[in-house]
Protein backbone atom coordinates (compact mmCIF):
# COMPACT_ATOMS: atom_id res chain seq x y z
CA UNK A 1 0.00 0.00 0.00
CA UNK A 2 1.06 3.44 -0.94
CA UNK A 3 2.36 5.20 2.27
CA UNK A 4 1.63 8.87 2.24
CA UNK A 5 3.85 11.13 4.09
CA UNK A 6 3.64 13.23 7.16
CA UNK A 7 1.94 16.33 7.17
CA UNK A 8 4.03 19.51 7.59
CA UNK A 9 4.71 20.46 10.98
CA UNK A 10 3.02 24.16 11.16
CA UNK A 11 -0.02 22.34 8.90
CA UNK A 12 -0.26 19.68 12.07
CA UNK A 13 0.09 22.34 14.73
CA UNK A 14 -2.33 25.04 13.36
CA UNK A 15 -5.40 21.97 13.02
CA UNK A 16 -3.91 20.97 16.57
CA UNK A 17 -4.47 24.65 17.78
CA UNK A 18 -7.85 24.77 16.28
CA UNK A 19 -9.17 21.06 17.55
CA UNK A 20 -7.97 21.96 20.92
CA UNK A 21 -9.73 25.32 21.36
CA UNK A 22 -13.26 23.39 19.73
CA UNK A 23 -12.59 21.23 22.88
CA UNK A 24 -11.94 23.87 25.16
CA UNK A 25 -15.12 25.90 24.02
CA UNK A 26 -17.47 22.34 23.96
CA UNK A 27 -16.29 21.14 26.75
CA UNK A 28 -14.11 23.96 29.36
CA UNK A 29 -11.53 21.75 29.23
CA UNK A 30 -8.81 20.86 27.37
CA UNK A 31 -7.18 17.90 25.49
CA UNK A 32 -5.97 15.20 28.06
CA UNK A 33 -4.55 11.24 27.93
CA UNK A 34 -3.30 10.00 31.11
CA UNK A 35 -6.60 10.07 32.83
CA UNK A 36 -7.65 7.20 31.24
CA UNK A 37 -4.52 4.54 32.60
CA UNK A 38 -5.37 5.56 35.57
CA UNK A 39 -9.34 5.19 35.42
CA UNK A 40 -8.48 1.99 33.78
CA UNK A 41 -5.65 1.34 37.16
CA UNK A 42 -8.31 2.22 39.64
CA UNK A 43 -10.88 -0.58 38.08
CA UNK A 44 -8.28 -3.52 37.37
CA UNK A 45 -6.90 -2.83 41.25
CA UNK A 46 -10.56 -2.49 42.15
CA UNK A 47 -11.41 -6.12 40.54
CA UNK A 48 -7.80 -7.64 42.38
CA UNK A 49 -8.55 -6.05 45.61
CA UNK A 50 -11.46 -4.36 46.39
CA UNK A 51 -11.29 -3.60 49.99
CA UNK A 52 -7.61 -2.09 49.67
CA UNK A 53 -8.49 -0.15 46.46
CA UNK A 54 -11.84 1.62 48.44
CA UNK A 55 -9.77 2.27 51.44
CA UNK A 56 -6.47 3.88 49.14
CA UNK A 57 -6.78 7.59 49.47
CA UNK A 58 -6.18 8.15 45.65
CA UNK A 59 -7.83 5.45 43.82
CA UNK A 60 -10.42 5.06 46.43
CA UNK A 61 -13.65 7.71 45.54
CA UNK A 62 -12.86 6.68 42.15
CA UNK A 63 -14.79 3.14 42.74
CA UNK A 64 -16.81 4.56 45.35
CA UNK A 65 -20.58 3.17 45.80
CA UNK A 66 -20.43 1.34 42.35
CA UNK A 67 -18.77 4.51 40.44
CA UNK A 68 -17.05 3.57 37.22
CA UNK A 69 -14.49 5.81 36.06
CA UNK A 70 -14.57 4.19 32.77
CA UNK A 71 -17.29 6.30 32.04
CA UNK A 72 -15.80 9.54 32.05
CA UNK A 73 -15.08 12.49 29.01
CA UNK A 74 -11.25 11.55 29.31
CA UNK A 75 -11.80 7.93 28.75
CA UNK A 76 -14.03 8.40 25.79
CA UNK A 77 -11.13 10.79 24.62
CA UNK A 78 -8.39 8.36 24.62
CA UNK A 79 -10.65 5.76 22.53
CA UNK A 80 -11.63 8.47 20.89
CA UNK A 81 -7.24 9.04 20.09
CA UNK A 82 -7.22 5.45 19.65
CA UNK A 83 -9.94 4.92 16.38
CA UNK A 84 -8.95 8.48 15.36
CA UNK A 85 -5.18 7.70 15.15
CA UNK A 86 -5.74 3.59 13.59
CA UNK A 87 -8.21 5.40 10.84
CA UNK A 88 -5.35 7.92 10.18
CA UNK A 89 -2.29 4.95 10.34
CA UNK A 90 -4.69 2.89 7.81
CA UNK A 91 -5.81 5.82 5.12
CA UNK A 92 -2.14 6.79 5.36
CA UNK A 93 -0.56 3.09 4.57
CA UNK A 94 1.39 2.56 8.17
CA UNK A 95 -0.68 0.69 9.75
CA UNK A 96 1.42 -2.59 10.61
CA UNK A 97 1.92 -4.60 13.50
CA UNK A 98 6.08 -4.48 14.77
CA UNK A 99 8.41 -3.44 17.84
CA UNK A 100 9.58 -0.12 17.47
CA UNK A 101 12.91 1.31 19.61
CA UNK A 102 16.59 1.39 20.02
CA UNK A 103 18.18 -0.56 16.57
CA UNK A 104 20.77 -1.86 19.15
CA UNK A 105 18.69 -3.69 20.99
CA UNK A 106 16.35 -7.20 20.59
CA UNK A 107 12.79 -6.73 20.82
CA UNK A 108 12.59 -8.25 24.23
CA UNK A 109 14.73 -5.31 25.49
CA UNK A 110 12.29 -2.92 23.58
CA UNK A 111 9.77 -4.42 25.54
CA UNK A 112 11.18 -4.33 28.51
CA UNK A 113 12.31 -1.11 28.56
CA UNK A 114 9.04 0.92 26.93
CA UNK A 115 7.48 -1.33 29.93
CA UNK A 116 9.90 0.53 32.56
CA UNK A 117 9.72 3.51 30.72
CA UNK A 118 5.65 3.67 30.87
CA UNK A 119 6.00 2.93 34.81
CA UNK A 120 7.61 6.19 34.91
CA UNK A 121 5.65 8.20 32.86
CA UNK A 122 1.97 7.00 34.21
CA UNK A 123 3.79 7.42 37.63
CA UNK A 124 5.12 10.78 36.95
CA UNK A 125 1.72 11.98 35.00
CA UNK A 126 0.09 11.28 38.34
CA UNK A 127 2.79 13.20 40.38
CA UNK A 128 2.49 16.27 38.36
CA UNK A 129 -1.60 16.01 37.83
CA UNK A 130 -1.70 15.63 34.34
CA UNK A 131 0.90 14.36 31.26
CA UNK A 132 2.53 16.23 28.31
CA UNK A 133 -1.14 16.55 26.45
CA UNK A 134 -3.36 17.68 29.91
CA UNK A 135 -0.54 20.03 31.25
CA UNK A 136 2.18 20.56 28.72
CA UNK A 137 -0.21 21.10 25.58
CA UNK A 138 -3.98 22.11 27.36
CA UNK A 139 -2.39 23.90 29.71
CA UNK A 140 -0.18 26.03 28.59
CA UNK A 141 -2.47 27.16 25.88
CA UNK A 142 -4.37 28.86 28.48
CA UNK A 143 -1.44 30.14 29.60
CA UNK A 144 -1.41 28.97 32.92
CA UNK A 145 1.83 28.58 34.73
CA UNK A 146 1.77 25.02 35.55
CA UNK A 147 1.93 23.80 31.78
CA UNK A 148 5.03 25.91 31.59
CA UNK A 149 7.08 24.10 34.33
CA UNK A 150 6.02 20.97 33.30
CA UNK A 151 7.07 21.63 30.45
CA UNK A 152 10.58 23.04 31.76
CA UNK A 153 10.93 19.48 33.45
CA UNK A 154 10.01 17.29 30.47
CA UNK A 155 12.22 18.55 28.38
CA UNK A 156 15.20 18.93 30.68
CA UNK A 157 14.76 15.37 31.72
CA UNK A 158 13.73 14.19 28.69
CA UNK A 159 16.90 15.77 26.64
CA UNK A 160 18.61 14.12 29.47
CA UNK A 161 17.56 10.81 29.17
CA UNK A 162 17.55 11.34 25.17
CA UNK A 163 21.51 12.21 25.21
CA UNK A 164 22.68 9.72 27.57
CA UNK A 165 20.81 6.98 25.44
CA UNK A 166 21.54 8.03 22.18
CA UNK A 167 24.18 5.62 21.45
CA UNK A 168 21.19 2.78 21.59
CA UNK A 169 20.00 4.64 18.84
CA UNK A 170 22.72 4.51 16.13
CA UNK B 1 -25.10 32.94 23.32
CA UNK B 2 -22.72 31.20 26.85
CA UNK B 3 -19.65 29.46 25.78
CA UNK B 4 -18.03 26.84 26.99
CA UNK B 5 -20.80 24.81 26.31
CA UNK B 6 -19.99 22.25 28.93
CA UNK B 7 -20.66 19.59 26.46
CA UNK B 8 -18.92 16.39 28.33
CA UNK B 9 -20.56 13.42 27.19
CA UNK B 10 -19.02 10.09 25.33
CA UNK B 11 -19.78 11.09 22.14
CA UNK B 12 -17.79 14.57 22.85
CA UNK B 13 -15.07 12.76 24.11
CA UNK B 14 -14.89 10.69 21.21
CA UNK B 15 -14.97 13.26 18.21
CA UNK B 16 -12.65 15.77 20.50
CA UNK B 17 -10.77 12.35 20.93
CA UNK B 18 -10.99 11.19 17.06
CA UNK B 19 -9.36 14.95 15.71
CA UNK B 20 -6.49 14.50 17.96
CA UNK B 21 -5.46 11.23 17.12
CA UNK B 22 -5.95 11.76 13.40
CA UNK B 23 -3.67 14.99 13.96
CA UNK B 24 -1.38 13.65 16.34
CA UNK B 25 -0.86 10.32 13.58
CA UNK B 26 -1.09 12.58 11.17
CA UNK B 27 1.39 14.86 12.30
CA UNK B 28 4.14 12.21 12.90
CA UNK B 29 3.72 11.92 16.81
CA UNK B 30 3.04 8.37 17.24
CA UNK B 31 6.41 7.41 16.60
CA UNK B 32 9.02 6.99 19.29
CA UNK B 33 11.74 7.34 17.16
CA UNK B 34 10.69 10.88 16.47
CA UNK B 35 10.08 11.60 19.60
CA UNK B 36 13.30 10.66 21.24
CA UNK B 37 15.27 11.96 18.12
CA UNK B 38 13.28 15.83 19.18
CA UNK B 39 14.54 14.89 22.75
CA UNK B 40 18.53 15.11 21.07
CA UNK B 41 17.03 18.37 18.76
CA UNK B 42 17.98 16.44 16.05
CA UNK B 43 13.91 16.77 14.84
CA UNK B 44 11.99 19.74 15.24
CA UNK B 45 8.25 18.13 14.15
CA UNK B 46 7.61 18.30 17.68
CA UNK B 47 8.95 21.32 18.74
CA UNK B 48 6.73 22.84 15.67
CA UNK B 49 3.77 21.03 16.24
CA UNK B 50 3.70 21.12 19.85
CA UNK B 51 4.19 25.35 20.29
CA UNK B 52 2.14 26.12 17.05
CA UNK B 53 -0.82 24.09 18.42
CA UNK B 54 -0.26 26.19 21.66
CA UNK B 55 -0.37 29.49 20.40
CA UNK B 56 -3.03 29.24 17.61
CA UNK B 57 -5.12 27.49 20.34
CA UNK B 58 -3.99 30.19 23.19
CA UNK B 59 -4.59 32.74 20.54
CA UNK B 60 -7.91 31.68 20.16
CA UNK B 61 -9.03 31.81 23.78
CA UNK B 62 -7.80 35.17 23.86
CA UNK B 63 -10.26 36.54 21.01
CA UNK B 64 -13.30 34.93 22.24
CA UNK B 65 -12.36 36.57 25.50
CA UNK B 66 -11.68 39.37 23.75
CA UNK B 67 -15.10 39.57 21.96
CA UNK B 68 -17.06 38.32 24.97
CA UNK B 69 -17.54 34.89 24.21
CA UNK B 70 -16.30 33.24 26.46
CA UNK B 71 -13.84 33.74 30.12
CA UNK B 72 -10.60 32.04 31.04
CA UNK B 73 -12.26 31.73 34.33
CA UNK B 74 -14.47 29.53 33.02
CA UNK B 75 -12.32 27.01 31.51
CA UNK B 76 -10.16 24.87 32.96
CA UNK B 77 -6.75 26.69 34.25
CA UNK B 78 -4.48 24.02 35.90
CA UNK B 79 -2.81 25.48 39.60
CA UNK B 80 1.19 24.92 39.95
CA UNK B 81 2.48 22.77 42.19
CA UNK B 82 6.44 23.76 41.73
CA UNK B 83 8.14 20.75 42.79
CA UNK B 84 5.23 18.19 42.26
CA UNK B 85 4.28 20.07 38.67
CA UNK B 86 8.55 20.11 37.88
CA UNK B 87 9.32 16.51 39.10
CA UNK B 88 5.88 15.05 37.26
CA UNK B 89 7.14 16.26 34.50
CA UNK B 90 10.65 15.69 34.53
CA UNK B 91 9.41 11.85 35.45
CA UNK B 92 7.33 12.02 31.74
CA UNK B 93 10.42 13.75 30.60
CA UNK B 94 12.44 10.75 31.32
CA UNK B 95 9.75 8.18 30.30
CA UNK B 96 9.50 9.92 26.46
CA UNK B 97 13.26 9.72 26.73
CA UNK B 98 13.67 5.71 27.47
CA UNK B 99 10.79 4.66 26.38
CA UNK B 100 9.80 6.98 23.23
CA UNK B 101 6.53 7.86 24.28
CA UNK B 102 4.29 10.05 26.51
CA UNK B 103 0.95 8.91 27.79
CA UNK B 104 -0.87 9.61 24.18
CA UNK B 105 1.33 9.20 21.99
CA UNK B 106 1.48 5.77 23.47
CA UNK B 107 -2.10 5.24 22.44
CA UNK B 108 -1.09 6.73 18.79
CA UNK B 109 2.02 4.53 18.34
CA UNK B 110 -0.04 1.27 19.62
CA UNK B 111 -2.80 2.48 17.00
CA UNK B 112 -0.44 2.13 14.35
CA UNK B 113 0.38 -1.82 15.25
CA UNK B 114 3.70 -0.40 17.67
CA UNK B 115 3.52 -3.09 20.42
CA UNK B 116 6.19 -1.07 22.09
CA UNK B 117 3.03 1.38 22.38
CA UNK B 118 0.42 -1.02 23.97
CA UNK B 119 3.43 -1.99 26.33
CA UNK B 120 3.88 1.05 27.37
CA UNK B 121 0.95 2.15 28.36
CA UNK B 122 -0.15 -1.08 30.09
CA UNK B 123 3.25 0.15 31.92
CA UNK B 124 1.94 3.48 32.62
CA UNK B 125 -1.21 1.67 34.53
CA UNK B 126 1.44 -0.15 36.63
CA UNK B 127 3.33 3.04 37.34
CA UNK B 128 -0.22 4.84 38.51
CA UNK B 129 -1.02 1.72 40.49
CA UNK B 130 2.57 2.17 42.05
CA UNK B 131 1.79 6.07 42.61
CA UNK B 132 -1.32 5.18 44.85
CA UNK B 133 0.20 2.62 46.80
CA UNK B 134 2.78 5.06 48.51
CA UNK B 135 0.06 8.27 47.61
CA UNK B 136 -0.16 8.72 51.68
CA UNK B 137 3.48 9.44 52.89
CA UNK B 138 4.37 11.64 49.87
CA UNK B 139 1.21 13.94 50.02
CA UNK B 140 3.17 16.29 51.33
CA UNK B 141 5.16 17.04 48.85
CA UNK B 142 2.68 16.97 45.92
CA UNK B 143 0.96 19.75 47.43
CA UNK B 144 4.58 21.53 48.21
CA UNK B 145 5.18 25.29 47.01
CA UNK B 146 1.77 25.72 45.90
CA UNK B 147 1.34 28.48 43.39
CA UNK B 148 -1.69 30.63 43.37
CA UNK B 149 -4.91 29.32 41.65
CA UNK B 150 -5.16 28.50 38.51
CA UNK B 151 -2.56 31.23 37.77
CA UNK B 152 -1.51 32.17 34.09
CA UNK B 153 1.80 33.63 33.14
CA UNK B 154 0.80 36.86 32.44
CA UNK B 155 -0.40 37.63 35.93
CA UNK B 156 2.83 36.16 36.39
CA UNK B 157 5.15 38.56 34.84
CA UNK B 158 2.80 41.07 34.81
CA UNK B 159 2.48 41.66 31.00
CA UNK B 160 -0.51 41.26 28.75
CA UNK B 161 -1.64 37.92 27.38
CA UNK B 162 -1.10 39.12 23.63
CA UNK B 163 2.51 39.99 24.32
CA UNK B 164 3.43 36.53 25.63
CA UNK B 165 1.49 34.63 22.73
CA UNK B 166 3.49 37.36 20.56
CA UNK B 167 6.87 36.28 22.11
CA UNK B 168 6.24 32.26 21.56
CA UNK B 169 5.08 33.45 17.56
CA UNK B 170 8.63 34.95 17.63
CA UNK B 171 10.26 31.56 19.50
CA UNK B 172 8.44 29.33 16.77
CA UNK B 173 9.92 31.76 13.58
CA UNK B 174 13.29 31.60 15.26
CA UNK B 175 13.21 28.11 15.69
CA UNK B 176 11.93 27.44 12.08
CA UNK B 177 14.53 29.74 10.73
CA UNK B 178 17.69 27.73 12.22
CA UNK B 179 16.45 24.53 11.10
CA UNK B 180 15.17 26.02 7.78
CA UNK B 181 16.95 23.88 5.69
CA UNK B 182 15.24 20.58 6.96
CA UNK B 183 12.85 19.27 10.06
CA UNK B 184 15.52 16.35 10.75
CA UNK B 185 19.12 15.38 10.99
CA UNK B 186 19.63 13.87 8.15
CA UNK B 187 21.62 10.62 9.86
CA UNK B 188 17.86 10.63 11.29
CA UNK B 189 16.23 8.02 9.98
CA UNK B 190 12.49 7.70 11.35
CA UNK B 191 9.93 5.17 9.12
CA UNK B 192 6.68 6.60 9.86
Amino acid sequence: MKQRPIWNSYVAGVALGFALLLTFVLTAHGLGASGAPTAIAAVVSNAVAPAATQSNDYLGWMVAEGADPLNSWIVWEVIGVLLGALAAAWWSGHLRLRVEGPPRITNGGRLALAAGAGLLSGFGARVSAGCTSGLGLSGSATLATAGFVFLIGFFGAGMITGLLTRRMWR
Amino acid sequence: MTLPLGWNGPLSGLICGALFGIILQRGGLGNGCRLVAALRLQDSTVFNVMMTAIVVAGSGLYVLELAGLLQLSDVFVPTTYFWATLLGGALVGAGMGLGGYCPGTSVVGAAGGRIDGIVFFIGMIVGVMVFAGIYDPITPLLGAAAGPQAQTLDALFGIPAWLILAIMAGIIVGVGWFTRRGHADPSIVCAD
